[in-house]
């Protein structure tokens, strides 16, 4: 069987909510509500949902960018959660991300080569020349040239960019990167030139990819296996070919319902989210998804349910799949 | 717009060493198009070739008297005239600059160092940090300034090295609060959070990434506040708590002239001129620095 790289048990990320003249603490925003996965090594996890559902916050807290309110995070037989914070910047070197908006996430004030050369400078690569090389090296990897090592983001497209910030997330030879949306800021023609990169550097350097996007076509051309959230919990968990053909879970399967289908002429029956997504500082009681859904039983209002395995290797967090 | 950047996808990179165009560069192209600031830079310029050469340039030496020559027009001989000792003012006066420029660069220069670090560790770390200073910078704010300067002054006792530290001190938090606002905004762009992914540590960040992001309106209204400090320091120099009697501080000259004014009005108006222009060419080129550095104002 394949090997685990990363395993994540009950996450949880809460916001504090403050109010009234002293910020006196006054409920919490459950970005992340216990959720629990597993990425294997060299395959691509996609997370999706909803934005507002906690899939960035996700990523962002298996990197320890926010500190997680509770739940383990295991990466290469480490626990992320419990390591100091110089041994988590260390760990730093393994774990990269790629930021979705690539217009923000380069320093206006560096050149592209400061930007790549800085990951090696804090990660103890002292040769210049070395780091140079590797710059270099590196612009090739991803599609541009060398030359472009002395330009300013300003100078390049946003395509380019984000050629920019996965170049800057590959240089310190990561095992796992979690791509925050890396597509949906960029043009459709440019998406799938992006896209085809990482698949291409994946093979490249047996690359462990966490796709975080709210796009399921995207996730579909991407994904070995795709995760769908709602409300900062995950809902199903499952290889991709099956979630797009046997979705389970009736989000999910509002989810695929949504897709547009190029073909104008098709009439197609499809049943359409109603209402608005909840407050996730007031979550509906038992299962969060019960406001909207077609099939809700008197059960889904009372009692959460849990992530169970349903089919193998496909798990949902569904009552009508319990009994 | 449009047009352009596709043509721009269209055509093949060429494989050129271009040169790389830094925003500082394109800041100063800007700036350099803006003509009162050009003239601003010209008069800083030339007051501070004043400073520089002003043994060379002064016909007389400050103290040189004459009592014969006392409180004369101005003439080809004097061109400023003379005061009531009979001192050459255009002599006086261009020594002034020496020690105007003085105050204002190091005054500025202090309140800069002391104001950054106070705000720029306010802004980063946030919490306590940030109630502490921004509490002091409050504190330093709910005085008038030149109220201030006088009281600090007072304490510490008048004189020009006196006033200096007062300047400096009544300005820091202008500065702390311009640059902690300016690093609480910049610490919320995504390429910060970029750099913590990477795994850089904080004091990277901070000098790397966040204060070369968060110094451009630092230098504007340093070079504004320059223009102030002089101020300051003439109107200490007037009060009598700045520089001391035989120094010819332009602001401590009019209150020596305050007595001929209407039998020698060449007494106060050249030392008034020269404040006025200096401060003039401060302003302007602080204001040609804000245009070009800050690229919303851009049209």
């Amino acid at each position: 069987m394949a090997e685990v790289l990363l395993k994540v048990d009950n996450l949880k990320k809460y916001f504090p909510l403050t109010g009234g003249i002293f910020g006196k603490k006054i409920g919490d925003v459950k970005a992340v509500d216990d959720v629990s996965f597993y990425v294997n090594k060299g395959e691509t996890l996609g997370l999706v949902g909803e934005s507002g559902c906690g899939k960035s916050t996700t990523g962002r807290v298996l990197m320890r960018l926010l500190e997680p309110t509770a739940g383990t995070v295991e990466f290469d037989g480490k626990d992320l959660t419990k390591l100091k914070a110089e041994e988590m910047r260390q760990m730093r070197k393994e774990i990269q991300m790629v930021f979705q908006d690539p217009f923000a996430s380069l320093n206006p004030r560096h050149t592209v080569e400061k930007i790549l050369e800085e990951p090696l400078i804090v990660h103890g690569i002292k040769d210049k020349d070395e780091r140079k090389r590797r710059v270099k090296e590196m612009l090739e990897v991803v599609g541009l040239n060398s030359y472009h090592a002395k330009r300013y983001p300003h100078q390049f497209s946003g395509g380019q960019r984000q050629r920019i910030g996965i170049a800057r997330a590959l240089m310190t030879k990561p095992k796992l990167i979690i791509a925050d949306e890396p597509v949906s800021a960029l043009d459709v023609s440019i998406q799938s030139q992006v896209l085809n990169l990482l698949e291409d550097l994946q093979k490249e350097f047996q690359l462990t990819y966490i796709f975080i996007a709210h796009d399921l076509g995207v996730v579909k051309h991407i994904s070995d296996r795709v995760g769908v959230m709602y409300l900062g919990r995950l809902v199903e968990i499952t290889e991709s070919e099956k979630l797009y053909e046997k979705p389970l879970h009736p989000y999910t399967k509002a989810l695929l319902a949504s897709i547009p289908i190029p073909d104008p002429d098709l009439k197609q029956e499809r049943e359409l989210l109603k209402g608005d997504l909840p407050s996730p500082s007031d979550p509906p009681q038992g299962c969060a998804f019960h406001t909207r859904c077609g099939d809700c039983m008197e059960i889904c209002k009372v009692t959460r349910p849990e992530l169970v395995e349903v089919e193998p290797g496909h798990y949902a967090a569904c009552h009508l799949y319990t009994k | 717009m449009e047009l352009s950047t596709n043509n721009q996808l269209q055509r093949p990179l060429e494989p050129v060493e271009e040169k790389a165009v830094s925003p500082w560069l394109e800041a100063w192209r800007s700036f350099r198009k803006n003509k009162l600031a050009v003239l601003g830079t010209l008069i800083v310029l030339f007051f501070i070739l004043l400073a520089i050469f002003a043994p060379l340039i002064a016909p007389q030496g400050i103290n040189e008297q004459n009592f014969e020559k006392r409180l004369l027009a101005p003439s080809s001989e004097h061109w400023f005239g003379t005061d009531d000792f009979g001192r050459d003012i255009f002599s006086r006066v261009v020594h002034g600059a020496r020690i105007s420029l003085w105050v204002g660069f190091l005054a500025v220069t202090g309140s800069i160092v002391v104001g950054c670090l106070l705000g720029i560790l306010a802004g980063y770390y946030g919490k306590w940090v940030d109630t502490i200073i921004s509490r002091f910078f409050d504190i330093l704010l709910a005085f008038p300034s030149i109220l201030l300067a006088i009281a600090i002054v007072a304490v510490l006792g008048p004189s020009l090295k006196n006033a200096l530290i007062a300047i400096a001190i009544i300005n820091i938090p202008n500065f702390g609060r311009l640059i902690r606002s300016r690093v609480l905004s910049v610490k919320q762009e995504e390429y910060i959070l970029a750099a913590k992914a990477v795994g850089m540590k904080n004091s990277r960040i901070l000098f790397h990434h966040v204060m070369p992001n968060s110094i451009a309106p630092i230098i504007v209204q340093g070079t504004l506040a320059i223009a102030t400090a002089i101020i300051e320091a003439a109107a200490l120099g007037f009060l009598g708590l700045g520089a001391e009697a035989p120094n010819p501080e332009w602001g401590k000259m009019l209150t020596d002239s305050r007595a001929f004014l209407v039998q020698a009005p060449w007494t106060m108006i050249f030392p008034g001129l020269a404040i006025m222009l200096t401060v003039l060419g401060f302003n302007l080129m602080g204001d040609g620095l804000r245009d070009a550095l800050d690229p919303k104002m851009k049209n």
